[in-house]
């Protein structure tokens, strides 16, 4: 059972969040011009790491807002978790 | 090469011997420098692959690679569910085609698979489930796929112990019914497709795990293993939940997910439950073994996973569910649980095809269902890699799909049914 910290609740019960998958998939900038195979890399395809992986969670039980998670999918620690729109920790240049 | 065949006079012969004259059902052979090709990945689905390969194709040149113990991944761990009952034309072709097999496979492999048709069952308890499960029903039947349809009577006199009166929050209505559905013996079929394929000269090396794919030119050469270079001209990934980390060793994206799927078993008890019990809309689906264990299942965690433990709040309501199905199992203890790491297409559909690699074949995907799909998916497998072209049963399930926009929908079928 994971205890995820919401950044505006705390912590709080797996139960209470949905996993909403990879996070910081980037939205075609312009649609029009992908081709099949661009679309089915944004569409379908997923990194699935094994170890650390960022994805988007919502408290849905909770505040109902989504966040994002870095975790690691073997030892399913938590390593940090930050708002929707922060950038990914490490790539802000901090 | 044929091993010694299993017979009622091997075993009274043997049982004279106080069992300790039983040959090695396989040979554990150093892996050989080159091949003709490399499965990766023991599972049911690589053996059967490997089997066929020399079987139907003359293909004996083949090594299957794998890094932990054969059958220890979830062909080992899932809950032996066997039915063809899928909706579409492509899943209904192919599962079925898997059936067909199993229902021959103890014979063919001298290796009794205990496969079990007792029927599985699929409740429905609403009216939308009723109406769903009709259309499926039918669209199974037009398949010349056999399954019908019982009212809450019908569930009652196939499994006593539900409870099919108006009290429970979601109700038993009604139920789909493939009788030849059923179970069977989850390692027996590894071990059987594991001693057939050896007896055609398959090395299988296991505590090998497959560190590297080498590409030269757009086509494969190699294996980087961690028992050394293997080369081989054709290679096929059946790696089941590590895909996307085996693709990516040759540069691809899946469509996949791994997540943890569990199950439990409880302590032994009398017969008491004859047929599989499923059902999507609370959640849980139960059989019982010989053994006398109740086999409990459910669904996946949400999450990404590769840890093969699974959280406690799934088990939660999936015994919340079982007990109001069946009151009568509300005081049983569960002995064990464990999980397995499911690959999970957005479809939940799988991949059996060629990759944009030359030589490169994967067969993935399966998710929380393949093992009714073994035998089938080995054989259409095997097809591919030996013709370098699928088979038509698995024409459909190409990766190339996700940018036809061809995606073959089983959620109905799969979502919770395994
Ligand atoms: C709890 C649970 C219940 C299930 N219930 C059912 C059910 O009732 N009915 C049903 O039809 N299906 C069920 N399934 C699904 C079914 O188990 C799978 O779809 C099927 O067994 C997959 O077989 P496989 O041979 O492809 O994979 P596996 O048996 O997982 O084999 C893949 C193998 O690849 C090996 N491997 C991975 N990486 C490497 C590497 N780098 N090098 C070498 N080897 C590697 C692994 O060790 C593993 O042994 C269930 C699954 C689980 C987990
Ligand atoms: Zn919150």
């Amino acid at each position: 059972m994971l205890l995820i910290p919401c950044p505006w609740c705390g912590e709080r019960d797996e139960s209470e969040f949905t996993c909403g998958g990879e996070a910081h998939i980037r939205r075609p900038p312009d649609p029009d011009a992908l081709g099949d195979a661009e679309w089915a890399d944004y569409l379908f395809m997923r990194a699935n790491p094994k170890g650390a992986l960022r994805e988007r969670w919502c408290h849905a039980h909770g505040c109902g807002r989504w966040f994002n998670v870095e975790r690691d999918t073997v030892t399913h620690e938590i390593a940090t978790v930050y708002r929707m729109g922060d950038p990914p920790p490490g790539e802000d240049g901090s | 090469m044929t091993p010694a065949r299993y017979s009622i006079f091997s075993l009274a012969r043997n049982a004279l011997g106080y069992h300790r004259n039983w040959p090695r059902a396989w040979r554990s052979p150093e892996p050989r420098p080159s091949y003709d090709v490399a499965i990766v990945g023991g599972g049911g689905h690589g053996l059967a692959t490997a089997y066929y390969l020399a079987r139907e194709h003359g293909i004996h040149n083949v090594a299957v690679l794998e890094k932990g113990w054969l059958g220890g991944g979830n062909t080992g761990r899932n809950t032996t569910i066997i039915r063809s009952n899928y909706l579409w034309d492509e899943s209904a072709h192919l599962y079925e085609k898997s059936l067909k097999l199993y229902e021959g496979l103890s014979r063919e492999l001298n290796f009794n698979i205990m496969l079990s048709q007792r029927g599985v069952l699929n409740l429905a308890h609403n009216r939308h489930d009723l109406k769903e499960l009709s259309r499926r029903v039918r669209a199974i039947r037009l398949n010349g796929i056999d399954s019908e349809i019982l009212d809450p009577e019908g569930v009652k006199a196939e499994v006593p112990i539900l409870n099919t009166s108006p009290s429970p929050r979601y109700p038993i209505l009604g139920a789909s019914l493939q009788r030849r559905g059923g179970i069977a013996r989850h390692d027996a079929v590894a071990w059987g497709f594991a001693r057939a394929a050896d007896a055609r000269g398959v090395d299988i090396v296991q505590n090998c795990e497959v560190t590297g794919i080498d590409v030269a030119g757009g086509r494969v050469t190699g294996l980087e293993t961690t028992r050394g270079r293997i080369a081989a001209k054709k290679i096929g990934l059946v790696a089941a939940g590590h895909s996307s980390v085996l693709a990516a060793m040759a540069g691809l994206r899946l469509p996949i997910e791994s997540h943890t799927l569990q199950a439990m078993v409880s302590e032994p008890i009398k017969p008491v439950l004859h047929s599989v019990v499923m059902s999507n809309a609370v959640h849980v689906y139960v059989s019982q073994s010989d053994k006398g264990e109740l086999v409990i299942g459910a669904g996946m965690d949400g999450y990404n996973s590769y840890s093969q433990r699974g959280s406690f709040r799934i088990v939660e309501a999936q015994i919340g569910a079982l007990v109001e199905l069946f009151p009568i199992f509300s005081r049983l203890r569960m002995l064990r649980q464990w999980g397995g790491i499911v690959d999970v297409c957005p479809d939940a559909s799988p991949i059996v095809g060629k990759t944009p690699v030359e030589g490169l074949y994967i067969n993935c995907g399966w998710g929380t269902g393949g093992f009714k799909a073994t035998p089938g998916s080995g054989w259409a497998f095997a097809h591919t890699i030996a013709q370098d072209r699928p088979h038509a049963l698995n024409a459909p399930f190409a990766l190339e799909r996700f940018a036809s926009g061809r995606l073959i929908d089983e959620h109905g079928a799969a979502a919770v049914a395994h």
